[in-house]
């Protein structure tokens, strides 16, 4: 048997346990396709290839021995830059972290897919630190759009959106502090997964707003993204926000679940505001397909995205002052100015955004009891052009590094999950947020895979390359 | 004449000792713009005095 470009992390694996595919067949398949395409696509900055070739030789050893293997044998997967690699220098996108020695050990999430038998191909492209939507970067050069590559992949997970939306892995991994694996789910039309604030361990990775800052997967299904979400749950000593008092809540058997029984709204006000008709469509077609027709307020959401706003670039700030004493002619020029910048915003402004955090999570809070799902956009756009600077968002002309994450900040800013399910439009796909209360991951994406089945939500065929 | 902006930026890149080059100066100003206008937003919000922070986020 061998390998399709598209063929999804669940299908992999069967073939592999089943004896039909070998582990290394399907690592040599995927080496290939980035061999073949990331010169275009500009994904990777690291292939990993000796190390996959030696995790696959030990899954088909194991299978050969007759011994049990995990429910991602042998299913490619590449993480974004920020994750630590064994051997590898952690440079989060940056020039700076390169100097950095390598590291002595994976992080947490990496262990834990590899434990389930996944096989580590390489580290992804990001924007600079993470502080970024754009998935450019002015070290390594964009990871581009699969659809069309001059357009942007979005970010800062944009290795991880392109790698996946281009068909190169099926899974990949990334972090999300504003935005960073919705825009580019969004963009590249793909699934992406920001789970519960604290769900999964951040350990081992580099940091960007520690209060703000969660990991999670992308897939090219709903199936691939609940596999990989389930293999990384569970405690960690080794990050400090990681729950300790939630257990493993495996989510794949519980996909198929109706959602007949859930109480849908659409998130109203400021999420119906600065879109492009693209994300109104998304939005409506996803809201159309599960009866939803309740319009839900969220109050002072743009409040909340100021908030956001101040802790990112103030947290960001904090850990990057050192840097920015002594090496600030090696940041990405745009950072460095908004980090220095986030370093002068007066404390009480900062202790302020924290309070209104609290304030905002209990409204929120009170919304959940009379809803389980609110359904808003991920992004207000499609992806625009690479260097892009400004776009005409309500009519204003805005920023568009800024503003893309204008829908995902108030969201990630009391730390919910959500799935982004990508609405195949044309000529591009955009994304749309499936959002549950607190550590319901297993509800929105129930949600997502309902709309999977009934085609609304679907990875379109890479076709840029 | 300098705006009081720009003698704010002055003070603090002392204070912080941040190397601040001048050809730098007029975007960091606007990024600061942009922050400190959010944070206005946000300021402009009625709390109670007894509202806890949430640096850490646990929900």
């Amino acid at each position: 048997m061998t390998t399709k470009p598209e063929m999804t992390a669940a299908d992999i694996a069967k073939a592999v346990t089943g004896g039909k595919l070998s582990a290394l067949d399907a690592t040599e398949a995927a080496l290939a396709r980035i061999t073949q395409h990331d010169t275009i696509l500009n994904s990777f900055t690291d292939v990993t290839a000796d190390r996959a070739r030696a995790k696959a030789r030990a899954i088909d050893a194991d299978i050969a021995a007759g011994k049990t293997v995990g429910p991602l044998a042998g299913v490619p997967f590449a993480v974004k830059n920020l994750f630590d690699v064994a051997g590898l220098s952690t440079r989060a996108g940056s020039k700076i972290n390169r100097d950095r020695a390598p590291a002595t050990r994976d992080a947490t999430l990496i262990e834990r897919m590899e434990a389930a038998g996944a096989v580590l191909v390489g580290a992804l492209n990001m924007g600079e630190y993470a502080y970024d939507f754009t998935g450019e970067n002015v070290h390594d050069g964009p990871s581009r759009n699969p659809h069309d590559t001059t357009r942007m992949s979005g970010g800062s997970s944009g290795g991880s959106g392109s790698a996946v939306g281009g068909a190169l892995v099926p899974i990949a991994l990334g972090s999300d502090t504003n935005g960073s694996i919705r825009v580019p789910s969004s963009f590249c039309g793909i699934f992406g997964l920001k789970p519960t604030y604290g769900r999964l361990s951040r350990a081992r990775s580099f940091p960007f707003v520690a209060s703000l800052d969660h990991l999670g997967p992308f897939a090219r299904s709903v199936t691939d993204l609940a596999l990989a979400y389930d293999a990384m749950q569970g405690p960690d000593a080794d990050d400090a926000a990681c729950t300790t008092t939630r257990g493993l809540e495996p989510t794949t058997p519980l996909l198929a679940n109706p959602v007949s029984d859930l109480r849908i709204g659409i998130a109203g006000g400021y999420f119906q505001q600065n879109l492009f008709p693209e994300a109104v469509e998304a939005v409506s077609r996803v809201a159309k397909a599960l009866g939803a027709t309740r319009v839900v307020e969220v109050p002072e959401a743009a409040r909340a995205r100021a908030a956001a706003y101040v802790i990112t670039t103030t947290e960001g700030a904090s850990l990057h002052l050192d840097r920015l004493r002594k090496r600030p002619n090696d940041f990405d020029p745009a950072v460095r100015d908004r980090l220095i910048a986030g370093a002068m915003v007066p404390a009480p402004l900062v202790d302020r955004a924290q309070k209104f955090r609290r304030w905002y999570r209990a409204q929120l809070a009170e919304i959940f009891k009379s809803v389980d799902v609110l359904i808003a956009p991920a992004t207000p756009c499609t992806a625009p052009k690479l260097g892009q600077v400004n776009f005409n968002l309500g009519g204003v002309e805005l920023p568009v590094r800024a503003n893309i994450g204008i829908h995902t900040q108030p969201i990630s800013f009391i730390g919910l999950p959500v799935v982004a399910v990508p609405v195949p439009l044309e000529p591009l796909p955009i994304g749309v947020q499936i959002i549950a209360a607190p550590w319901r991951e297993d509800i929105a994406l129930r949600v997502a895979y309902a709309l999977e089945k009934m085609g609304v939500a679907a990875v379109p065929s890479p076709r840029g390359f | 004449m300098a705006e009081p902006l720009d003698d704010y930026i002055d003070a603090v890149t002392k204070a912080l000792a941040l190397p601040v080059e001048e050809a730098w100066r007029s975007s960091i100003r606007a990024n600061l713009e942009v922050s400190l206008r959010l944070a206005r937003l946000v300021d402009e919000f009625a709390l109670p005095d007894e509202t806890e922070p949430a640096p850490i986020f646990t929900v």
